[in-house]
């Protein structure tokens, strides 16, 4: 009898074995073929963690790269729109990448580890795109997605928990910035970084301190009321602060099949990344051309009139569609409507005036709203305490 | 040139012969209903002027640092009827408030056993079952009218109530607006509302529930800041008035405002001053001066003068008509119903600095059930007895409290590991038998409550680091509230709407031209809710015929 086994079809975090007793609500979902919660207890209540003390996201499922060798800076710098010579050591950059035609595949954290020693951390994954890309460099590229374990800890109380947890000195680490720590007799890389646009930070340690660490981050974060959140507040948090979730606001271009489907940064309202000082890097061309020519689209920030949030609406001006809704949220703290919409680019100018087709439903019964919004520069959270350093204590 | 007739209007002589600035509205109180009003004035391009008497703003909507690195929010304490609209038009999140919502709440019952108030909808069955199958089961049609009703209400709150003897196209319009939304509920639904509206909290309650300690949970929000008792007729709307507000759409839920209440005000007051408003405090309005049937300005305590041509009154209707107005300058009328207005004082307050978190007999020490409204009253008999020692002139022996440790949710009020409470007390009269309060029966009163926390926490007393013990004296004394009553006015059908506060003088304007009231004695009445503040500012606006800056109401469907 032959004997067949395989794995389970879903893959636990370092940290499973917390976050299951923890998830309350037994509320799952997946991420990267990894378990991952939608929410512990309360979607509402997590969320307030992350803006009025500290919220705790398994962060493990993150695709990562190891980026090293001779040529990891010059092979980088092929390989995203920014000057990557100017992301020093010990520190952080945000950093975007395109293919040929200039469309946009994806975002990441780039973390500056050492000398020729990246680390990329990615929604999607890129390893054949950036083995495609690294032809002529000298590097190697590792997924060390199982290798490393991953906490964002986040909001105003999170440096009070992680001082309090020993990691002293940690109030001055400016933001995208790393500092390293040791616990438990080995490292645990801290960075100033996170998806909130709050103060927070992000824990980096091996798999089998995980436990560990979740446990002495909790113990020590109690009086700050510390709490861990699932992906419903985190999104929430996202759009809130105006960041861009890949498979949400942007299809990665390598995925498209349809014409016309991918963006580039220019239409994501990216193009501050795209450095053409740089001789070279993928894309450059058709940038260069973009930023000469004209984008189609525009993403941009809508405030929305009432309380309905546009979630999916299409986008008018007079009867017609110009364009769609990618993300919208009624904003806890920010108290607005606010929504991310593709437009065309015509129709994009700050102070822009358009109208949002809304649809909800209360006890069956669709209704449909036509709202006025106001295209604004910027997203509405976006407190001091994100940037200060020495980063407050509440 | 004699400076008097100088071509520029805005100057003026004071009594003390300076030359003082002519402003466009003066407002009399820095109450958050005051700044809401001075506000949407200054918005619209007036040169606004608050005047307050204390040396801080905020009146009943503030934080206070009375023990070292302890934040109390010594007023009011919790924050849901704030309206969403006002917030995010006047930017006070930018101006930094943040409401944070809570969960959970706690009856303790004598017998040991306690009702937990869960926030998840299917846990909190599961606790009514444990009391009564059927009460479980209940709560879902209790909560169903409970939303009928706010939904009657809400789309109210921001508007100017109708003056029913009127003719004018407005009025007849809003009346009309007013008996449509009634006749949508249909006839039943009319009748049930006409009940609901001067029936007693107890009667309501018991119409849906068996269980003693999940009726008298619920009445609590029927009897605060009240002078009735839970079988009086009218405590149903008090608690109406308590679930109709809501933290981002979620109707009925209350939260913290970060930092305490006072910072409701100070992001008020800074889009006031955002807008080129002017805040001046520790100016004690003695008069609202008047002449030719005009109001032209006010005086102050000491001597001096503000002046302008519109004067807004945040001070309670008693307040406003017989203290800080000549009653020569007032139809008697008017003087006649400031008399008669209802503004009884029925409650008192502790807050608390405590050196740690107090554990709580059968409560676990991490339960999310403290993080929300905690109660030792029991039963309907319980709080009806209580209200019986206040009907006597004394305070309930008894009392029903309505206890938050708003620490386990805001990080900055105490140190970490150190904790605020806040006790609402219920009922506390306005004198003692016909006689003043003195300090004693105010320490006596403080032991009364202490005590009955004590009863239920073993470790409670020995945590106290410092006590701020309120009775109705000290409110009105140091809030400016007459009575000490909490609403500027009791929340009974005859004072609200149209009625409030008194007929003939629910649009906001008074008896002399150019003086107006916005405080919470007018329509949609207490709370910190902006409503009538905001209101205010839109009548007067039409008044003066500028655009007007006042936001509508979102719709709520
Ligand atoms: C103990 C207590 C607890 C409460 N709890 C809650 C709660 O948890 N949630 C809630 O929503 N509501 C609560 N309330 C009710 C709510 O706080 C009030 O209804 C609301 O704050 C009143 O606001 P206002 O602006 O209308 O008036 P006020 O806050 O009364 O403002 C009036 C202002 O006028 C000033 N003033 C008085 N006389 C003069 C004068 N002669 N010259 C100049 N200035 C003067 C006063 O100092 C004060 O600042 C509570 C109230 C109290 C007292």
């Amino acid at each position: 009898m032959s004997e067949y086994r395989d794995e389970t079809m879903m893959l636990k975090t370092p940290f499973h074995s917390r976050v299951e007793a923890a998830n309350e609500l037994n509320e799952w979902d997946g991420w990267s073929g990894y378990t991952t919660p939608v929410a512990y207890t309360d979607v509402e209540l997590e969320y307030f963690a992350i803006r009025n003390s500290t919220g705790v996201f398994d962060l493990s499922p993150m695709t990562k790269y190891r980026i090293s060798g001779p040529d990891a800076e010059a092979y980088l710098n092929r390989l995203v729109t920014r000057d990557v010579s100017k992301i020093k050591i010990d520190r952080v950059g945000y950093v975007i990448w395109c293919d040929d035609e200039g469309q946009m595949m994806d975002d990441g954290t780039l973390f500056h580890l050492g000398k020729n020693d990246y680390r990329l951390c990615s929604y999607t994954r890129v390893m054949d795109w950036m083995s495609w890309a690294a032809m002529g460099f000298d590097v190697r590229i590792v997924d060390e997605t199982s290798e490393v374990a991953a906490l964002a800890v986040q909001g105003p109380t999170s440096c009070a928990c992680l001082s309090a947890m020993g990691l002293t000195g940690l109030e001055e680490l400016k933001p995208f910035g790393i500092k390293r720590f040791t616990f438990a007799d080995t490292e645990l890389m801290v960075s100033r970084t996170g998806f909130t646009g709050d103060l927070g930070y992000e824990l980096w340690i091996e798999p089998q301190h995980a436990e560990a660490l979740w446990d002495q981050l909790f113990a020590a974060g109690k009086h700050y009321m510390i709490k861990p959140i699932g992906s419903s507040a985190l999104d929430l948090a996202r759009i809130e602060t105006g960041f861009l979730q890949a498979g949400v606001d942007f299809v990665p271009a390598q995925d498209t099949v349809r014409i016309g489907r991918s963006r580039s940064p220019f239409e994501l309202g990216l193009s501050w990344l795209v450095d053409f000082e740089k001789p070279v890097f993928n894309g450059r061309k058709a940038l260069l051309k973009e930023s000469v020519e004209g984008s189609s689209y525009r993403l941009v920030f809508l405030d929305v009139e009432g309380n309905k949030p546009a979630a999916n609406s299409f986008i008018l001006v007079g009867p017609e569609q110009v364009g769609t809704v990618t993300s919208a949220a009624w904003c806890p703290t920010a108290k607005s409507n606010f929504a991310f919409a593709q437009v065309e680019a015509k129709y994009a100018e700050v102070g822009r005036e358009l109208i949002a087709e809304i649809y909800y439903q209360r006890e069956l019964h669709w209704t449909r709203l036509l709202a006025k919004c106001t295209v604004v520069a910027a997203a509405p959270f976006n407190p001091p305490r994100r940037r200060q350093t020495p980063a407050p204590m509440c | 040139m004699d400076s008097r007739t100088c071509p520029w209007h805005a100057l003026r002589f004071d009594t003390g012969g300076h030359v003082v600035k002519k402003y466009d509205a003066i407002v009399i109180g820095a109450g958050h209903n005051g700044l809401t009003n001075a506000a949407y004035l200054a918005k619209s391009g007036l040169d606004v002027l608050v005047v307050e008497r204390n040396s801080y703003i905020g009146g009943a909507t503030v934080s206070r640092e009375l023990h070292k690195d302890w934040t109390y929010s010594n007023c009011s304490y919790v924050c849901s009827l704030l309206r969403p609209e006002i917030s995010r038009d006047l930017e006070l999140p930018r101006h930094g408030l943040q409401v944070v919502p809570y969960g959970g709440g706690i009856t303790f019952m004598e017998n040991g056993d306690q009702f937990g108030n869960f926030r998840d909808h299917e846990r909190q069955y599961r606790e009514i079952m444990r009391h009564s199958p059927r009460d479980a089961n209940a709560y879902d049609r209790y909560s169903a009218d409970v939303t009928k009703q706010t939904r009657l209400i809400r789309p109210f709150l921001l508007r100017t109530p109708p003056d029913p003897t009127s003719l004018k196209p407005r009025d007849l319009k809003e009346l009309a607006m007013l008996a449509r939304a009634f006749t949508e509920m249909g006839e039943e639904g009319l009748a049930d509302t006409l009940k609901f509206w001067t029936m007693s909290v107890g009667d309501y309650l018991e119409s849906f529930f068996e269980t003693d300690v999940l009726k008298a949970h619920l009445a609590g929000s029927g009897i605060i800041g009240t002078a009735l008792g839970v079988y009086s007729p009218g405590t149903a709307y008090v608690l109406l008035h308590h679930y109709m507000g809501d933290v981002d759409g979620t109707v009925g839920a209350w939260g913290f405002a970060r930092g305490g209440m006072g910072a409701v005000s100070a992001a008020l007051a800074k889009s006031l001053q955002a807008y080129g408003g002017e805040i001046v405090c520790a100016a004690n309005v003695d008069q609202i001066m008047v002449r030719n049937g005009r109001a032209t300005g006010v005086a102050l305590k000491d001597g001096t003068e503000y002046h302008a041509d519109i004067v807004v009154s945040n001070l309670d209707p008693k307040r406003t008509f017989l203290d800080i107005m000549a009653e020569s300058d007032l139809p008697e009328d008017v003087v006649n119903k400031a008399k008669n207005f209802k503004i009884r004082g029925s409650s008192g307050k502790l807050n608390i600095a405590l050196d740690g978190l107090p554990t709580f007999n059968g409560v676990h020490p991490d339960s999310t059930l403290m993080i929300g409204d905690m109660h030792f009253s029991d039963s309907l008999e319980r709080l009806e007895r209580a209200y019986d020692d206040w009907k006597a002139g004394a305070w309930s022996r008894d009392p029903y409290c309505d206890m938050l440790i708003p620490t386990l949710t805001d990080p900055t009020m105490a140190p970490p590991g150190k904790h605020m409470m806040t006790v609402f007390v219920q009922y506390a009269p306005p004198l003692i038998n016909g006689r003043e309060w003195t300090d004693e029966d105010r320490d006596a009163f403080g032991k009364t409550v202490i005590d009955q926390i004590g009863n239920y926490s073993p470790d409670f007393k020995d945590l106290i680091l410092h006590a701020e013990v309120r009775t109705p004296r000290e409110l009105e004394a140091e809030v400016g509230l007459t009575e000490g009553n909490i609403f500027q006015g009791e929340l009974t059908f005859d004072q609200l709407l149209f009625n409030r506060p008194f007929p003939g003088y629910a649009q906001y304007r008074g008896p002399v031209k150019g003086m107006y009231m916005c405080g919470s004695g007018t329509h949609p009445g207490g709370g910190v809710m902006a409503a009538p503040g905001a209101n205010a500012a839109r009548e007067i606006l039409m008044d003066l015929k500028r655009p007007n800056t006042v936001p509508g109401a979102y719709a709520d469907d």
